[in-house]
Parts: structure tokens; C-alpha cells; sequence
């Protein structure tokens, strides 16, 4: 398979705050909202460089939200940031009202997102942040993996006019995919071309499925990887047309199974194309504290269970056709 | 404007709103007639707006908000009856494939309509969002909102207010319509208010207080709201209105917050609220 090379660990929030300054620096209508984690968010940049453009909402998230949608309302194109539990759960209605329902160009960007947060534990790893918000109408969503993809779909959301949830996390992770590489929303990127079984991965889980990848091909099975980074709209050809070739498919994520990119990828499929699908997620169950990697591996959705569920998908796929 | 002429579409809107609330046998009346005065002051004679050419970023004009969404009928007929729209339109209000929805929505296009509002205590927030937009925009113009006096038990209501003297947000004048009532009863029995000029002085916003069902006194009222803009502070109007206003039966009584009269109701009502400048 084609190696991925890490130039390092970064932060995805770090890729967030460094796209935010340089839409800073080229649009004038950027302006961007925090509710008291500004350093957190890493958009102290963008605060310290546009100060007339930065409004800090104190703890008061619903605020900020309702603030930056009628920030809209005269053109501006508002970053709200704070954490992803802060910016969805504790925020719902106010963004399916002013955000959603009334299509404002508002950008949600939610850092600290899933188990990875660590040791702050279940009170802010929110892991049901994605189902929330693919359920509403208008909203796009976009989960990226890494640094460089973070900063790309940064800048590349402040060009789309609509509603949008973006999704990155605290902890320094590989950062492998290219710098300055152009970002589209909704399309999705193939990691590397198989066979056996697709795997369809989603953020911090993408590198995951890529040193699982490597695994099966020692034991000689030939994994597509298929990076979904929108999770909605949906890439659905690139979703279909490999399922079709494979006819087995994975997905991982740093979420519930409920309402995650299981659910939708399994959606489409049903729909159109049943095949046997495995869904590397947390299966109902709220986090706790510890060290990323040792959540990630106690709640089931680290590279080894990726290595599990493709075996498993492979059994089904082969007793599928046998009793065809 | 002359005052006798808002009297008189004013009285206009109380009927609209009493005729599209009966036609579909839904809306709130009660609420929308305490502020028919106050609507049609706004947009007959305070705001610098153009209703002919709506445009969603507002520039360079005035722009209201409603917050508190149910008003809609008022609302919708103030709107057509500016210009907005056409008045012909009004018959359509909460019924099938209507651009005038239950609560005010931008999702069908109606001219006048920024955001939408229903869910209460999201519209101060929003109407300081676009006072800010303003503000970087160097837009001289105003921001005005409105919210009921039930909607301040919203706890989001008190982020804003604390938002806004904090970031100097003077380009706004938010009015609360103090009818001291609620669905289910006299606000001071559901979640007693206090003192609600002390608290908005608290929070370091000028306070002013009118009667709003006097036209005279909305007009002048309004007009000394402007003054404090560009102070450094935020304006709050605490507006007391009688809900139902107009109509004897649906006056001094939470009843008619949510609640469509009947034929004959309506009957009785249009007999107190007599057409001035002509039906839709």
C-alpha cells in the first residue's frame, strides 16, 4: 500500500487557529466568537490580530451562537468557537432556530471533540456531537483528520455559504496528509486503493485505519481507505462505487455508532447496495477519564479493532457468497 | 406621520390581526393586539426602512427583530401594510404552502423576515449580532427588537443584556412588552419579574418606560430611544400594554394569548375594531 508518512505530531485545533488567522488576513468580513477558551481553540492568533473582529461571549454559548447568526445579517462570515460538547448539545436549539432553520452563514468549529479529549472525561468528550447535528436540515458537517486538513477545511468553509459544524480535537496527532492541499467539501479522498474491503474513516480515526491497513496487507487483504471527511452532504458515489467493488465495508469514527458515519454510510447502503458492513464506533456508552490512546483501545475503536472488524466483515462477505 | 393616521392603521392591524387569527381558527391574538400600536410606530414612522426593496443584510437601514415570535399576526400585517408585501396575502396566514407561517421563518422568503423566531429568548442576541455587524459595517443606522415580558425568565435574555453593556453595543433599542401576562397566567403568579427597570440599569443599560397602547407616547418615546444611540450603552424600552387591547372581552385576562375567537367573537370584536383604511 502506499506509505503515509507523518511529518509530526500536531494538534487538529492548532490547524483550525492557524486557517482562522489567514482568513483573517485575506477577507475582512471574518470575524470570529469564543465563550472563554480562546487559547484552547487556538484562535488567540486571530483575537490578538483583529481585535474589532473578535468578540469574547464569556461562558455564555447560546449567546454566541444566536450572536454570530445575526453577525450574518450584514455580511459577516462568523467562527464561533468553543468545545464540541458546548457547541452543540448545550447550544441545540439556539442553532436549530438562528442557524439552521433560518440558513445562516454561521460556522460552528468545535474543538476537544470525542474520547481523545482525555482525561477531562464524559463530561466534555461529547461523542453524540455528529448525530446532532447531520440531523439537521441545512447543516453541513466536516470532521477532519489532521493538522493540515483542519487548516484546509478551515479556509475552505469560509468560502461556502451556509450553515457548517466543524469538527477537530485537543490531543497532537500524525499529521500526514499535504500542506496547502485544496480542500472540497463533500468529496470524498481515497487513502489507498484495495479490493478485500473499504475502509470508510472519519478524523482522528483516519490514521488508524491507515496503520490497520498495513496489518492486513501482512496478513494479505487489500483495505481501500476511503477518507469521508463531510459527513454531510455525503460523498455518495465514491461511497457506492466502492462498496459495489469490495462488497465490504468499515467505518471508523471517534463517536457513537447512534447517529454517527456508521449510520449514515449504512443509510445510503441499505438503501442501494447492501453489503455486510462492521462499524468501528463506541457502541452507547459515555467515556471516562485517561490517556488518549488508552481510551481509544478500551472503547473499542482503536487500529487493532479495525484489524478485528475487517476480519469480521471478511467471514460475512465470504459466507454471503458462499450461500449465493 | 400624523398621529390620528397611525391611530388609524393601527386600528387597521388590530382587525387584520383578529380576522387572519379567526380564518384559520389559530395564532395569538391577545399579545398582537397589545402591540399593534407599537409595531405600527415603528415602521410607520421611526424606522428608516425600504420595504419595496428588502434586502436580507439590511444595509444602511433600520431592522427590527421580533423575538417574540407568536406576535406574528401583528407583525405579517404591519409588514403588508408597509409595503412589504402584498395585504392580499394576509388571508394565508398558518395555513398550507403560505410564505406567512406560524412563527415568522425565513425558510419560504417573506420580505421583512431576517431570522427565525418561535423558540423565546434567541432575538436579543441575534439583534445584537446585527447591531455589531453594523457597527464594523460603519452602517449608522438602528437595530430594534422586541420580546415579551414572559420571554425574560429566559436565561439567554440575561447573557445578552450582560453581552452588550459589556462590548458597548449602543446602536440597539430592544422593547419589552410588559403586559405582565403569560399562557399560563399573570407573570407575577408564573415567575415573578421583580423590578425590571432595576434590573436592565443593573446589567448598564438606559432604561426607558411608556405606555404602549398610547400612540402619542410610543412616537416620542421612540424617538428619545434614538438619542441615547452612539451613549455606549444599550436601550431598553419597558413598554406596558394591556393584551387584547381594543377588544373589552379580551382584555384584562391571559386567555386570549393563544386562543381564536369564534364567528361570533369576531363579530362582536370587528364591531369595536372598525375598518379605517380597508380590509385585504
Amino acid at each position: 500500500m502506499k506509505k503515509y508518512i507523518s511529518t509530526g505530531n500536531k494538534d487538529t485545533r492548532s490547524g483550525f487557529g492557524a486557517g482562522l488567522l489567514e482568513l483573517g488576513r485575506n477577507n475582512p468580513n471574518i470575524v470570529a466568537l469564543c465563550a472563554d477558551l480562546t487559547d484552547s481553540l487556538k484562535m488567540d492568533a486571530f483575537a490578538a490580530e483583529f481585535p474589532e473582529r473578535f468578540f469574547q461571549c464569556g461562558i455564555a454559548e447560546a449567546n454566541m451562537m444566536s450572536i454570530a447568526a445575526g453577525l450574518t445579517i450584514g455580511g459577516k462570515i462568523p467562527f464561533a468557537g468553543t468545545f464540541a460538547n458546548f457547541a452543540t448539545g448545550r447550544v441545540y436549539d439556539q442553532i436549530r432556530q438562528s442557524i439552521a432553520y433560518s440558513n445562516k452563514n454561521v460556522k460552528i468549529c468545535a474543538s476537544h471533540a470525542g474520547l481523545t479529549l482525555g482525561e477531562d472525561g464524559a463530561s466534555h468528550q461529547i461523542m453524540e456531537d455528529i448525530a446532532l447535528m447531520r440531523v439537521l436540515p441545512n447543516m453541513t458537517v466536516i470532521n477532519p483528520c489532521d493538522y493540515n486538513q483542519t487548516k484546509a477545511a478551515t479556509l475552505a468553509i469560509a468560502k461556502y455559504s451556509g450553515p457548517v459544524y466543524l469538527r477537530f480535537g485537543r490531543p497532537a496527532v500524525p499529521n500526514f496528509t499535504p500542506e496547502n492541499q485544496k480542500f472540497e467539501i463533500g468529496k470524498a479522498i481515497t487513502f489507498n486503493v484495495g479490493n478485500d474491503l473499504t475502509i470508510f474513516a472519519t478524523g482522528h480515526l483516519l490514521w488508524k485505519a491507515i496503520e490497520a491497513c498495513e496489518i492486513l496487507e501482512q496478513k494479505g487483504i487489500l483495505a481501500e481507505i476511503i477518507n469521508i471527511h463531510t459527513i454531510k452532504p455525503l460523498d455518495q458515489m465514491a461511497i457506492l462505487s466502492s462498496a459495489n467493488k469490495t462488497k465490504a465495508v468499515i467505518t471508523a469514527e471517534e463517536h457513537l455508532m447512534n447517529g454517527g458515519l456508521g449510520d449514515a454510510i449504512a443509510q445510503l447502503l441499505s438503501r442501494t447496495s447492501p453489503v455486510p458492513i462492521e462499524m468501528v464506533a463506541v457502541n452507547d456508552k459515555f467515556g471516562e477519564s485517561g490517556k488518549p490512546d488508552e481510551l481509544l483501545k478500551k472503547y473499542g475503536i482503536d487500529t487493532q479493532d479495525i484489524v478485528k472488524a475487517a476480519e469480521n466483515v471478511l467471514n460475512r462477505k465470504k459466507s454471503e457468497n458462499e450461500n449465493n | 406621520m400624523e398621529i390620528t393616521e397611525l391611530k388609524k392603521i393601527a386600528t387597521q392591524v388590530r382587525r387584520d390581526i383578529l380576522r387572519m387569527v379567526h380564518a384559520q381558527n389559530s395564532g395569538h391574538p391577545g399579545g398582537s393586539l397589545g402591540c399593534a400600536d407599537f409595531l405600527t410606530a415603528l415602521y410607520f414612522e421611526i424606522m428608516n426602512h425600504s420595504p419595496e426593496n428588502f434586502d436580507m443584510n439590511g444595509r444602511n437601514q433600520d431592522i427590527f427583530f421580533l423575538s417574540n415570535g407568536h406576535l406574528s399576526a401583528a407583525w405579517y400585517s404591519v409588514l403588508a401594510r408597509s409595503g412589504y408585501f402584498n395585504v392580499d396575502e394576509l388571508s394565508t396566514f398558518r395555513k398550507i404552502d403560505s410564505r406567512l407561517q406560524g412563527h415568522p421563518a425565513t425558510e419560504e422568503g417573506l420580505p421583512g423576515i431576517r431570522i427565525a423566531s418561535g423558540s423565546l429568548g434567541q432575538g436579543l442576541s441575534v439583534a445584537i449580532g446585527a447591531a455589531l455587524a453594523k457597527q464594523l459595517n460603519n452602517d449608522q443606522n438602528f437595530v430594534y427588537s422586541l420580546h415579551g415580558d414572559g420571554e425574560l425568565q429566559e436565561g439567554q435574555i440575561w447573557e445578552a443584556a450582560m453581552f452588550a453593556a459589556h462590548h458597548k453595543v449602543d446602536n440597539i433599542i430592544a422593547t419589552i412588552d410588559y403586559n405582565k401576562k403569560q399562557i399560563d397566567g399573570p407573570t407575577d403568579n408564573v415567575m415573578s419579574l421583580g423590578n425590571l427597570a432595576a434590573k436592565w440599569k443593573a446589567f448598564g443599560w438606559v432604561v426607558l418606560e411608556m405606555n404602549g397602547n398610547i400612540m402619542e407616547e410610543v412616537v416620542i418615546t421612540l424617538k428619545k430611544a434614538q438619542n441615547y444611540i452612539g451613549q455606549k450603552e444599550p436601550v431598553v424600552i419597558l413598554m406596558k400594554t394591556e393584551m387584547g387591547m381594543g377588544v373589552d372581552f379580551m382584555m384584562g385576562t391571559h386567555k386570549w394569548h393563544g386562543k381564536a375567537p369564534n364567528d361570533e367573537e369576531l363579530k362582536n370584536a370587528l364591531e369595536q375594531v372598525v375598518e379605517t383604511i380597508g380590509d385585504y
